[in-house]
């Protein structure tokens, strides 16, 4: 029973840290409609920059300040949103594909820096010693994994109000003005790029508060947890979940982490050890599939409100027979 | 700094051209920038060296042509595996994106093209495994040609098929109607359709082309380096970066591009070192879209 319980505390606690992501993302793409296929590489961003600022003094690299966690978290947030927000300056006059492609290189290239860059981030052997909070109650494996809940909970749920308060804000409006009708917005004053960029640059902080809090639960990281499938699985949960609807990316998340978790236990007892990685690969393809099969048939997801209404502009599409005229 | 980097990169920048031929194809017809692009490659590669070890099966060891490493049968098997490529997408294209095209949303197709991409993926690591493989394990001898330089046989087939092949698409585009339709699909897709343009014909020469290229890329990258199931995806930043570099739409523009950024990765692992290799393309695509986001040839967009 308690074995269940801090079982359950310990799904719940990386499910909420996913939702945190989801939440960033939905920021994005369900409210604003900027594509980031290199979300990783913003949690990752996250992950280090407070490791760095909060790990003891380590000769073999660079730093170890032995900050509070606090400040690590602050810093995670501010590195984050600026690399966002640098991105966002580079692709958002563009068109929208380009950002999807900008993003898929920044993720790229932090995943290579992580590998690489030894000095800075400790290579592929990650770094070590991150500070947990409540480290001292490590010997009680329950009181610890429920006070780590806890606090992946209060963040999580001040984060959650903050946007759902955010997106009612004239700010947010504004934002799903322009995800509407860009013209109209324009037509109001409204810089579409400079709204942009800060809703890019808000939801990359809070991938990177979500990969900082991350990185303090488990203690450790390194550049494995990183790659492109995380990207992948926050995705289809924010489909899953509904994009447009913050509610709809917190449930979202814990759904497709219980539908994951099960399904990797699920491999690893069907499946003899030797034939586990193959297993595994196949439940990637499970969730690929699922993805396409949401995006077809039920692109709204379980609580979505993004209304389906082609956006006459930049994307000029070909099977439809509307059309813009050309100047 | 030996100029050995020239060759190096003229056939990185090769494999990385024939790719970003699809994807600025897709990119410029089909309106979208399509992610799954690099694992038609993995698939075309896995096809052929499985077709190649069906033909071994059946008429057992084939001498190797000349100094070449391969012989006959994977020439056939290079052709058995562009013609899987392109029913591949073109199935892909069925079940997946012209549905979601039909829809009007141009960044969902990309999002399905992500997630086509990843399951694609992982399907061929579940089928052949992660573990790497070749087509020939012999060893070639490479000789000098002088400054520094030295080239293999290998190495002399596949740029001298590249530019084959890139001649044979620029004309094909260029010099039949098939080709001009494309053009007038890109570049104003309603005046095309009221010119009495058959769209869904453009769009299957679209995929087929793009495919079949991307299958010979592969399995470029399969003779001369390694058979990878992720050997697709990791082209993608360099194909992508390359389209952009060259201008949506340019064909010579995709395979400048390409040689432009294989030359560049190749000189940068003599300076730097191999492992920032993937960073160049990164660069690359910053520089252009902040100082000329039309890239080289590209027109601007209406």
């Amino acid at each position: 029973m308690i074995d269940l319980i801090g079982y359950g505390a310990f799904f719940l606690t990386t499910a909420l840290i996913f939702s945190l992501v989801t939440l960033g993302l939905n920021l994005q793409w369900g409210l604003t409609g900027l594509f980031n296929v290199g979300l990783a590489g913003f949690v990752a961003i996250g992950a280090y920059t407070s490791a760095l600022l909060t790990t003891p003094d380590d000769p073999a690299r660079l730093g170890g300040f032995g900050l509070p966690i606090l400040v690590g978290w602050a810093g995670a947030m501010t590195v984050g949103g600026l690399a966002a927000a640098l991105t966002g300056i580079a692709t958002l006059r563009l068109r929208s594909d380009y950002l999807a492609i900008t993003t898929f290189g920044v993720a790229v290239v932090v995943q290579l820096v992580a590998l690489n860059a030894q000095k800075l981030t400790g290579g592929p052997f990650g770094v070590g010693f991150i500070p947990r909070p409540f480290g001292s109650l490590a010997e009680t494996p329950l009181l610890f994994n429920l006070s780590n809940l806890a606090i992946v909970s209060a963040v999580a749920l001040i984060t959650y109000l903050a946007l759902e308060h955010l997106s009612r804000s004239p700010w947010g409006r504004v934002l799903k003005a322009l995800r509407e009708d860009e013209r109209a917005a324009i037509s109001l004053g409204k810089s579409a790029r400079f709204y942009r960029i800060q809703a890019f640059a808000v939801g990359g902080a809070i991938m990177a508060l979500a990969g900082a809090l991350q990185a303090h639960f488990t203690g450790f990281i390194a550049p494995d947890n990183y790659l492109p499938i995380l990207t992948f699985q926050v995705w289809v949960m924010l489909i899953v979940g509904g994009s447009g609807s913050n509610l709809g990316a917190a449930i979202g998340s814990i759904l497709v982490w219980a539908i994951w978790a099960g399904s990797g236990t699920l491999t690893s007892v069907l499946f003899a050890p030797e034939q586990q990685a193959r297993a595994a690969s196949l439940q990637i393809v499970a969730i690929g599939v699922m993805l396409c099969i949401i995006l077809l048939v039920r692109p709204n997801g379980l609580f979505g409100d993004r209304p389906r209404r082609a956006r006459p502009g930049k994307g000029a599409e070909i099977a439809t027979t509307k059309s813009r005229p050309g100047p | 700094m030996s100029l050995q980097f020239v060759v190096d990169g003229l056939l990185t920048g090769s494999m990385i051209g024939l790719g970003a031929i699809g994807v600025t194809l897709t990119y410029s017809i089909l309106r979208f920038s399509n992610f799954a692009h690099g694992d038609f490659m993995a698939w075309g590669t896995y096809a052929t060296l499985t077709i190649v070890g069906a033909i071994g099966a059946i008429f057992g060891k084939v001498a190797p042509i000349g100094p070449l490493s391969f012989g006959w049968p994977l020439l056939v098997a290079l052709v058995a595996g562009m013609a899987f490529t392109a029913l591949l997408a073109l199935l892909l294209d069925k079940v997946l994106f012209s549905r979601l095209r039909s829809q009007g949303q141009a960044i969902i197709v990309v999002m399905a093209s992500f997630g086509a991409s990843m399951a694609l993926r992982s399907l061929l690591e579940f089928t052949f495994t992660s573990r790497p493989t070749y087509f020939s394990r012999a060893i070639q001898i490479a000789m000098p040609v002088g400054f520094g330089i030295r080239i293999t046989a290998d190495q002399i087939a596949l740029l001298l098929l590249t530019a084959a092949l890139v001649i044979g698409v620029h004309l094909l585009m260029t010099r039949t109607q098939t080709g001009r339709s494309m053009q007038a699909l890109s570049q104003n897709p309603a005046l095309a359709r009221i010119v009495g343009i058959d769209v869904a014909r453009v769009v299957r020469v679209t995929w087929i082309v793009g495919a079949a290229l991307a299958c010979v890329a592969g399995v470029m990258i399969g003779i001369l380096v390694q058979i990878r199931p992720f050997m697709g995806f990791d082209m993608l930043l360099p194909m992508f970066a390359a389209a952009i570099l060259g201008g949506i739409g340019s064909i010579p523009g995709a395979v400048l591009g390409g040689l432009i950024i294989g030359l560049a990765e190749a000189s940068a692992v003599q300076l730097i070192g191999a492992e920032w290799r993937a960073a160049v393309s990164f660069i690359i695509l910053m520089a252009v879209l902040f100082v000329r986001p039309i890239g080289l040839f590209g027109v601007r967009e209406r």
